[in-house]
């Protein structure tokens, strides 16, 4: 049977939070929301990018590998669940160790909170909420072959963290030249292109017509 | 923008603050219940009216549950997800109030009365007041974001129950130029197409419109064609969230889109891609329009626009080449002295390439408030009867009249327009109006008239649901009910008739709206002409006064409406299935051609001059609707943007010394606000922007220049001359890593330069040679089949 999961595609994502707050009804802990939407950088652009947990695989989720108490469980469809709340110690192993920056420590409750894909609606083959608002698609939850047949993009689960490698449940939609994502290539391409700009050597844009 | 989560604090990052969004007001106590039942309705915020489910708990609504609708498949935007918190808000107004104290020198205050005392003294006002200055002396001001069944009542209410010729809506705010543009072009004002026609399309072209962030839902359409291989062009002057991954963007100067869009029809013709045996065969008046556009080159359109001239060609191509094209605009061309103008201009392109009347492609007006496109038609508009009939039209009138079961010479004629209405009042002409879903402090221009001309007025009377900016100046407080306590019909901006259904009752004292307005005509004595016991009672005279008009509602029954996920109009008969696209073969004008109008660029009435060097023009955010007085209330979404901001571009910022963040004051020839500047390279240079749905000081109509189109008055927020100014203030805590300030620099030396006037609603040229409310002569008739 096909795997549906999380396809997130920020080149789509317009900022508009409709996510968060979809989140936030989720009867399992109303109020709180497990996605982050974030701008990328308001001092050159509206690009915003939603922040879901990636559900990793290698071997097993890195916050899951850390967690003293074994409290992260794992289903057997792959889904990373939330700390189990009776095993939960809040020692905030999981938030230092998630290259995603997904697992938040609730200082009140003293527990570590993050997203379980929905396990109540998922489970019972409803989509998530944060899926099931989003206006365009920039998390769209499915599985390959639907998006492979529907969308643009390159559907990629490798993400390269320098010496971390990590496998995900949930996929970036990448342009389609690019088979992983290299955060620190990228990070570095973007420094080579801010230095080059900064030089003179490749206007970053065209000349306004004021 | 809203507010940026971006940086962490050292001792916040790991720590985050789940509860630091903003809880609902009423807390979440039903967090652990699970639903009884599930309302199948929908929003009650924009034009798209995405289907949903309320969930009910013990008869209270405590949720919201996705529902599969054909337009939204389920999908809400921020302001869907939170708006049933509306329904238990402890803002709510639960009973009525009378302004007490008031007297020379003193405003009184508001204070609680029963509902017979309220309406009592309202009624015997008004009776005083028509009898000594006539009957056009009290005012209907209404509104859109309300059902069909209201906006219907209103109007009778108006005409019938109050017998004045005042009563127009705020819709004359929204998109009245894009309606009389398609009435004028095509004889029948509504969008062509439904929006789940989108992804048919092979070109897109969006002007004036931020579609992500004002109909969020409508981009799964725009994004399903992209996906279909679809070229996206965006008209705009901010590099937007719709404009940030266009395949062409062309930051347009505020004001001045019909330029570009003659430079894109002349592009076509010399391109030799228009489609001319649709242009033979099916339109008038092609002759007069490519002759118009000749003067249009890509440089002119440069020269006035600001878009660079290869983009302009591009544009025209991408668009001309494309076998099925779609224009969608919005407010950004449309809120302008020549909004009419700039909507033909869309028209004139749409059609000069043969794509109007075939699916996916065309033209479509993205109208904006909840009910905005049925509000504009069920007779709550200064000239018009229910069912886009024209008060002017003596069989008109007779239907109507017909159907209200008065005497045709009863029926008033027509009254001023929205715009109108405040000079009117301010002139001493209206001496009450009520007020009905509008909230004026915050959606007119220029609000310090407008707050004189409603503090002139005795009574100023005002329904609302929470205490608006413009509630706060009433005499009478009438509380009502929000959408899901009330049931009825609203029409989305795809003209597709859907079904609010009821999920609670109005909380205290407060009422349903319609039975308010029920029991005031009693009062007046004309109670035998509102009847009503029910929403579906109004509901069933609307489709009858509906009946033969140009919007035929006859056929529209609830159960269709269920049965069918909605239905299109016109619907002439209960087996007809509604009409999704229209003009496939005829245009609705009787000899069924579609008209070009040849248009040209105008000025904006207020151009930048002497100390006004920049243009200011205002706008929406996602997480608002309107004047924000609902949003506002609602937590969630007034977290993320609590306080109006302007955009300014780091080359402007940086010659005048800001820097993003600073405590900036914006000035125009009208008023001047502080804001916080948003230092940001997504606005043009000589531009700047400002958020529109906030009250009081943070008011951007403070600042709005009243000039109207002088075709349907539609007022001119999209541009007028401003200027920005660093505040000296004390230096904010900085977040880390952000640098040093610098000094601030030398004031801004003052001058008495004004900005350069082209026209004002004063001087504005009148299309119309009558007064306010005239009837015309037949000749004058062309056209108006609206």
């Amino acid at each position: 049977m096909p795997v549906k999961t999380l396809f997130v595609d920020p080149s789509r994502c317009i900022g508009c939070r409709a996510c968060e707050a979809a989140c936030r009804e989720c009867d399992s802990h109303k109020g709180e929301s497990m996605v982050m939407v974030d701008f990328v950088d308001r001092a050159t652009s509206v690009a915003t990018q939603p922040t879901v947990c990636m559900h990793c695989e290698d071997p097993v989720a890195p916050c899951a590998q850390v967690c003293p108490v074994m409290a992260i469980l794992i289903t057997p469809d792959g889904v990373v669940q939330q700390a189990e709340t009776s095993r939960c110690i809040a020692c905030r192993n999981c938030v230092y160790a998630c290259p995603f920056g997904v697992p938040k420590m609730d200082a009140e409750a003293r527990l570590m909170k993050k997203c379980n894909l929905c396990y109540d609606r998922t489970s019972r083959g409803l989509q998530p909420w944060c899926a099931q608002a989003c206006p365009t698609q920039a998390l769209w939850y499915g599985d390959y072959e639907e998006f492979v047949n529907q969308r643009r993009g390159r559907a990629v689960r490798h993400t390269v963290f320098g010496a971390q490698e990590v496998r995900t449940r949930v996929c970036h939609v990448l342009p389609e030249e690019q088979s992983r994502l290299d955060v620190v290539a990228l990070l570095k391409e973007a420094q080579l292109a801010a230095a080059e700009a900064n030089l003179g050597f490749a206007p970053r844009e065209e000349a306004w017509v004021l | 923008m809203s507010v940026n989560k971006d940086f962490f604090r050292p001792g916040r990052d790991f720590n985050y603050d789940f509860q630091a969004a903003g809880e609902p007001p009423m807390g979440w106590p039903e967090a652990d219940r699970l639903p009884e039942s599930l309302v199948p309705t929908h929003c009650c915020f924009c034009g798209v009216q995405c289907g949903m489910y309320l969930r009910l708990s013990e008869g209270r609504v405590t949720g919201v549950e996705p529902r599969d609708f054909p337009h939204n498949r389920g999908s809400l935007c921020p302001k869907g997800v939170v708006a049933y918190q509306q329904v238990n808000h402890p803002d709510r107004l639960t009973h009525p109030l009378i302004r007490r104290g008031r007297g020379p020198g003193t405003a009184g205050r508001l204070e609680r009365a029963t509902w017979d005392e309220a309406l009592d003294y309202v009624v015997g006002r008004w009776r005083d007041l028509q009898a000594t200055h006539g009957r056009d002396a009290v005012a209907v001001y209404s509104g859109s974001s309300m059902t069909n069944e209201k906006c219907y009542l209103m109007g009778k209410f108006a005409r019938v129950g109050l017998g004045t010729r005042h009563i127009d809506y705020n819709g004359r705010l929204c998109m009245s130029s894009a309606a009389v543009a398609y009435a004028k072009a095509f004889g029948l004002d509504r969008a062509l197409l439904p929006m789940t026609d989108i992804p048919l399309t092979d070109c897109l072209l969006v002007v004036g419109s931020n579609i992500a962030e004002t109909f969020p839902i409508a981009m799964i359409w725009l994004w399903r064609a992209r996906d279909n291989g679809a070229r996206l062009i965006v008209l705009d002057p901010r590099e937007t969230a719709t404009a940030r991954t266009a395949d062409l963007w062309l930051p347009v100067r505020p004001g001045t889109d019909i330029a570009v869009l003659n430079a894109m029809l002349r592009q076509i013709i010399h391109d030799g891609l228009i489609d001319e045996p649709y242009i033979d065969g099916r339109t008038v008046g092609w002759e007069a329009v490519r002759a118009a556009v000749e003067p249009y080159t890509p440089q002119e359109a440069e020269r006035i626009a600001g878009v660079p001239a290869e983009r302009v060609v591009a544009a025209a191509r991408l668009y001309g080449r494309a076998p099925r094209s779609l224009i969608l605009h919005a407010r950004g061309l449309e809120h302008s002295t020549h909004g009419v103008n700039g909507c033909l201009a869309c028209v004139n392109l749409a059609l000069a390439r043969g794509q109007v009347g075939k699916p996916g492609s065309g033209t479509m007006m993205l109208t904006g408030q909840g009910n905005g496109q049925g509000g504009r038609e069920v007779g709550q508009k200064a000239n018009q009867l229910p069912g886009y009939r024209h008060i002017d039209i003596p069989e008109h009138r007779q239907y109507i009249a017909d159907v209200w079961g008065i005497p045709v010479e009863e029926l008033p004629w027509e009254g001023a327009a929205a715009t109108e209405m405040v000079g009117l009042m301010a002139a001493g002409q209206i001496k009450s109006a009520l007020i009905i879903c509008s909230n004026l402090m915050v959606s007119l221009p220029e609000n310090a008239v407008v707050q004189r001309a409603l503090q002139s007025l005795d009574p100023l009377v005002v329904m609302d649901f929470f205490m608006s900016e413009t509630a706060e100046l009433a005499d009478v407080v009438l509380p009502g009910s929000v959408w899901c306590e009330d049931e009825g019909t609203t029409t989305n901006m795809e003209g597709r008739v859907v079904k609010i259904n009821l999920a609670a009752e109005p909380p205290g004292e407060a009422r349903r709206d319609w039975e308010i307005i029920c029991d005031l005509s009693r009062r007046l004595g004309r109670g035998q002409h509102f009847p009503y016991r029910s929403a579906r009672a109004i509901w069933d005279e609307l489709r009858q006064a509906s009946r033969g008009g140009v919007s035929d509602y006859f056929g529209i029954t609830w159960e269709k409406i269920d049965a069918q996920g909605g239905v299109f109009w016109p619907c002439p008969a209960e087996d007809h299935p509604g009409t999704p696209r229209l003009f496939a073969e005829r245009f609705a004008h009787p000899d069924g051609r579609a008209r070009f109008f040849p248009v040209e660029h105008a000025p904006p009435a207020e151009e930048p001059g002497g100390d006004y060097p920049f243009r200011l023009t205002t706008g929406r955010v996602v997480y608002h609707y309107l004047s924000g007085n609902q949003t506002r209330r609602l937590g969630f979404l007034n977290g993320q943007a609590p306080e109006p901001w302007v955009e300014i571009h780091p080359q402007a910022a940086a010659r005048l010394g800001i820097q993003n963040h600073d405590r900036v004051r914006v000035r125009t020839p009208r008023g001047a606000m502080e804001v916080q500047a948003l230092v940001t390279p997504t606005i043009r240079p000589d531009a700047l922007f400002i958020p529109f749905h906030y009250g009081h000081e943070q008011a951007v109509n403070q600042l709005t220049n009243p000039a109207v189109d002088p075709t349907v008055k539609i007022p001119e927020y999209k541009v007028c001359a401003a200027t920005v100014e660093r505040l000296p203030s004390p230096p904010a805590p900085l977040p880390e890593g952000e640098g040093r300030r610098p000094s601030p620099p030398a004031p801004l030396p003052r001058g008495e330069g004004r900005p350069r006037v082209n026209f004002t609603a004063a001087n504005a040229p009148k299309m119309f040679p009558y007064a306010t409310g005239e009837s015309r002569s037949p000749a004058e008739e062309e056209g108006k089949v609206y």
